[in-house]
């Protein structure tokens, strides 16, 4: 699974740190970095960041030609 | 009725079980309804989003025209009521033992604590025919892990849970005479709550355990280091606001889950919907149905003039069911996609706790849900809090077995 | 071009961000034709910006930036194949190895490349790089991983930055030289790139403003070993990267008879690509890096931006448009957005702040690197940016939707003193920079040759 975060939208609220620390880190106050590739056990949690971030900036899913058809 | 009584209306004890159609009815009268009172309420999305967002615009109460005379201008208050660079420079020390960029992993450490207590209270509950979903559960849980997150003895829940009573009465928005008594005791709550706080952080001075009230006690850095008024507020802010809030996020979805049987059922089938039921709980009976602002300069919403210093009273409850910006926005819908809902605020204020309490409520909800298809609501609806800024339900009878 | 537009061919050229995004938008809206998307590089659509972030940090593979879909645009994906012309009348795509592909809609979504560095025989050597593609990426990093003595980055536009500041960030010595009197006063002004250079050299980076490299030296072995700066001064350094702006890929359509050149390809409000007489096409989108169009809150002339945000909310217009009769298709009226992260802090634009004649400190101060700017443009708002402020974004592209008066009005809680001055933007030409800003208004002429055949 990959994940992108639109950060033209995204506020810096951390949300998505809070609740996938491992895959999500903020840079200093606000900048948010995360790893795209989404280990299998990160999963859920990166799916309920995407649910609580506040300007819905996260996208989770499937790359093109992975199968995931 | 005109709408210029709708804040009076809405306060009204009376219509705390449902409150939304008066919502409905400050929508319809625009975007900017002012009250006879003199306060100017918004119930629309963008525009109650806007004001969130708005530099200009103040959660400080000391730039009220009319303001609580008690309220000094010298007065340590907490960052909920502090505007930046004030707001910002507490908001981040205080979140330094629990969130990022300092603590990053610190909530997301306490998801077994909180699934084993959630499993214990669930437990307590086997048996039973009849149990009070607020008392003996959806309460318990939020206190327990406050408690245990700042550092404060849980037997001693009584004692602050009277100041705490205290201090969100005098928080909410109530027109009315007594608000001037309710200032003046909140007040004194809120001094006994701050000293016994410091008390308990002062013990751990030296001593530091893993707790919040530690960090904050014996930060080496003397820049990162609060004061002990600041300690004091900040200390009182966490400790009623991680646990006057969640119960009611809790309590509001079982009650949502029963009155909505086909969703509970769809729910039982597929708990990867849970994490967007809790946003779309927090949209659709947000625990948190006003906030308060000041304008610090004349500020045109939408074409009409709210004055500096009047009281500007957001309904973010309203917001969440604004039609200009949910479609079907009286359905409750798990599945909902581009919930940015106003359940949590928005812009400089959002949230604190939001991740603990998002956390909590589905560890709650997905503990319960299995158990709810044989259940019946004893009283539809239940009897509430007073409460019109927090607002939820003062008990939840359930019955187990159902007829 | 009768009958549906849900049906037919569309193909799409550019298999990255903005043609991903594009193809998903045309099977919401309803297009139930054959769709073929083609790219010249091997990869599936990956995302760039982690590229010179996350992806020099060590914190994410060159390889694992793969972007998400929304839904499956159940696409035929041409990938590791460049389309090498077009032929607009039979309307066909000619594709590297031959083939011709027909279509009834045409999306150019061809993005842009990094500008190599002048000399070809400069540029070949080992340890050059330039970063554009997950390929450059993966190749830079390894080498970063090996501990280079030190790392010099030509450019300090916003990648060179970024790159600095992860070379900084790994502990590496790095050197940033630019031509302009400092890094990002293409992107931000004066005010800003004074910040800028503050936070780099306050993050150790040996910071050469002024300057231009004259030539990049090897050992004679074909390895990089240092460079020769204009002033004389002299760099020895084990890795080079080149960031000098971007290049549009508009070479396969140069018998195409558009409007596309060397700022990228013009097409109106809703997408349709120009041709080179400045006629609108209507079976030709553009979208993403290699547009340029024109914005009404920027007297209409023809923007050309390299933004992440633009990329997908075009692309979604392009496709709508693509799929809708006329009457009910959508300007692309976005404002332009952009962000950064560097040195730990976040940077993010919203407008254009190169348009603009003044500046002023609306919120927060210099010295917490927390601040909010506006930029006006003869009195009134018409960018903002914001470093460790997103929140208040939100707040000043209203104001710059609305046309809202510059100075903005007073009122906010954290508004510094210095709020009272309006200090000049300080934009300079950006011919004199050494990083190509990545966003430029580009005037109202759709093509340069339009003049050349006017005076013909
Ligand atoms: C290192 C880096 C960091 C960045 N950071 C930021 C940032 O922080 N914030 C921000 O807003 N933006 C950032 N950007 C810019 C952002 O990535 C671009 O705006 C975005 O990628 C544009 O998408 P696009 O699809 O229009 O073009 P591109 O991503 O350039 O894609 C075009 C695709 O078309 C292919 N192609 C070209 N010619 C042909 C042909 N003839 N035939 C077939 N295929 C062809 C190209 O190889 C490429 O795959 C960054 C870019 C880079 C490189
Ligand atoms: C479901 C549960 C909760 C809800 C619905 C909720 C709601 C809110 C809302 C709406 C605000 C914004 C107030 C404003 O803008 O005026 C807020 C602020 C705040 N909340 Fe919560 N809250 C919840 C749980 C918690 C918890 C568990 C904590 C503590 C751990 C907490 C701590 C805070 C703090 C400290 C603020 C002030 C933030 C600031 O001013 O920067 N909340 N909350
Ligand atoms: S939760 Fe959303 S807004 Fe907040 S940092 Fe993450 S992506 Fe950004």
């Amino acid at each position: 699974m990959q994940v992108v975060v639109d950060l033209t939208r995204c506020q810096g609220y951390a949300q998505c740190v809070f609740l996938a620390p491992e895959v999500f880190h903020l840079h200093g106050e606000e900048a948010l970095l995360y790893d795209p590739a989404v280990p299998d056990d990160q999963f859920e949690r990166v799916r309920e960041a995407a649910a609580a971030c506040p300007v819905q900036a996260i996208l989770l899913g499937e790359e093109v030609g992975s199968g995931g058809r | 009725m005109t709408a210029d009584t709708l804040l009076e209306r809405i306060t009204d004890y009376a219509c705390r079980p449902d409150p939304y159609p008066l919502y409905a009815e400050l929508r319809e009268a625009g975007r900017v309804v002012r009250q006879a009172d003199g306060s100017h309420l918004v119930g629309t999305y963008h525009e109650i989003n806007a004001l969130l967002h708005d530099p200009r615009v103040s959660v400080d109460p000391r730039h009220g025209l009319v303001r609580d005379p008690g309220l000094s201008e010298q007065e340590q208050l907490p960052f909920l009521i502090l505007d930046d660079p004030a707001h910002h420079r507490l908001r981040t020390l205080a979140m330094r033992p629990f969130g990022p960029p300092h603590s990053p992993g610190r909530v997301d450490a306490m998801r077994g604590q909180i699934a084993e207590l959630t499993g214990e209270l669930v437990e307590g509950l086997r048996d039973r025919a009849e149990f009070d979903l607020v008392d003996d559960f959806a309460y318990p849980l939020p206190v327990t892990v406050i408690c245990r997150l700042l550092g404060v003895p849980r037997e001693d829940e009584p004692l602050f849970r009277r100041w705490s009573d205290l201090v969100v009465a005098s928080a909410d928005v109530q027109p009315g005479e007594e608000a001037a008594e309710r200032a003046r005791t909140g007040r004194q709550a809120r001094v006994e709550m701050g000293r016994y706080l410091v008390d308990l952080a002062e013990q751990r001075r030296g001593r530091p355990g893993e707790d919040m009230l530690s960090a904050f006690v014996n930060e080496p850095d003397p820049a990162l280091r609060l004061t002990r008024e600041e300690l004091a507020e900040t200390a009182v802010l966490l400790l009623i606001a991680g646990h006057e809030t969640t119960v009611n996020l809790i309590t509001n979805g079982v009650l949502t889950l029963l009155r909505h049987p086909d969703q509970l059922e769809r729910l039982r089938r597929d708990p990867g919907l849970l994490p967007g039921a809790v946003e779309e709980l927090l949209r659709y009976e947000p625990p948190v149905h006003l906030r308060r602002r000041v304008p610090l300069v004349d500020l045109d919403i939408a074409g009409s003039v709210v004055p500096k210093g009047e009281p500007l009273i957001l309904v973010i409850a309203s917001g969440n069911r604004d039609p200009g910006r949910f479609r079907d926005p009286d359905r409750f819908d798990p599945a909902r996609v581009d919930n940015q809902h106003l359940g949590f605020g928005g812009g400089i204020h959002l949230c604190y706790g939001a991740p603990l309490a998002r956390i909590e409520a589905r560890a709650a909800l997905g503990a319960l849900i299995p158990r709810l298809g044989a259940v019946t609501l004893v009283e539809d609806p239940p009897p509430y809090r007073r409460n019109a800024m927090l607002r939820g339900p003062r008990h939840l009878p359930i019955r187990v077995g159902s007829l | 071009m009768a009958g549906d537009p849900r049906e037919g061919r569309i193909v799409v050229v550019g298999a990255s961000l903005a043609g991903l995004r594009a193809a998903e938008t045309l099977r919401e809206q309803g297009f139930v034709g054959s769709l073929t998307v083609v790219g010249d590089e091997p990869h599936p659509p990956y995302d760039r910006p982690p590229l010179s972030k996350q992806v020099l940090l060590g914190h994410a593979a060159a390889d694992g930036t793969g972007l998400p879909m929304r839904r499956d645009p159940d696409a035929e994906w041409r990938l590791g194949v460049p389309a090498t012309g077009l032929d607009p009348l039979r309307k066909r795509v000619l594709l590297a190895d031959g083939e011709w592909l027909p279509y009834d809609r045409l999306l150019i979504a061809t993005g842009t490349r990094a500008r190599p560095w002048p000399n070809p025989e400069e540029a070949v050597l080992d340890g050059v790089f330039t970063l554009r593609t997950c390929d450059d990426a993966g190749r830079l990093a390894e080498r970063l991983a090996a501990g280079p003595r030190r790392v010099l980055v030509i450019g300090g536009g916003f990648t060179g930055s970024e790159i600095a500041s992860a070379c900084r960030e790994r502990g590496l010595e790095v050197t940033v030289t630019e031509r302009g009197p400092a890094p990002l006063v293409g992107a931000l002004g004066g005010t800003l790139s004074k910040l800028a250079a503050g936070v780099q050299r306050a993050h150790g980076v040996d910071l050469r403003c002024g300057v231009t490299v004259t030539a990049l030296r090897g050992d004679g072995m074909g390895r990089f070993v240092g460079a020769d700066l204009s002033d004389g001064a002299r760099v020895e350094a084990d890795v080079c990267v080149v960031a000098l702006g971007a290049v549009r890929n508009v070479e396969w359509l140069a018998d195409a008879g558009l409007a596309a050149g060397p700022r990228g390809v013009a097409c109106d409000a809703g997408c349709r690509a120009f041709d080179m007489y400045g006629i609108v096409t209507d079976d030709v989108f553009v979208a993403g890096d290699v547009s340029r169009f024109p914005h009404p809150l920027f007297e209409y002339q023809l923007l050309s931006l390299e933004h992440w945000g633009n990329a997908v909310a075009q692309a979604e217009v392009a496709a709508h448009n693509m799929v809708s009769p006329g009457p009910l298709r959508r300007p692309h009226l976005s404002l332009p957005s952009f962000w950064s992260s560097q040195f730990g802090l976040n940077i993010k634009s919203v407008g254009v702040p190169t348009f603009s004649d003044q500046i002023v400190l609306a919120q927060g101060t210099l010295e917490a690197r927390r601040l909010a700017v506006v930029y006006g443009y003869r009195g009134r708002v018409t960018a903002a940016v914001t470093v460790n402020m997103a929140k208040s974004l939100e707040y000043y592209q209203h104001l710059i939707e609305t046309a809202a008066p510059f100075p903005p009005g007073p009122g906010a809680a954290d508004r510094p003193l210095a709020a009272e001055l309006t200090l000049p933007s300080d934009v300079p030409d950006s011919k004199k920079l050494s990083h190509g800003p990545t966003v430029a208004l580009t005037g109202h002429l759709p093509d340069r040759r339009l003049t050349v055949v006017r005076h013909a």
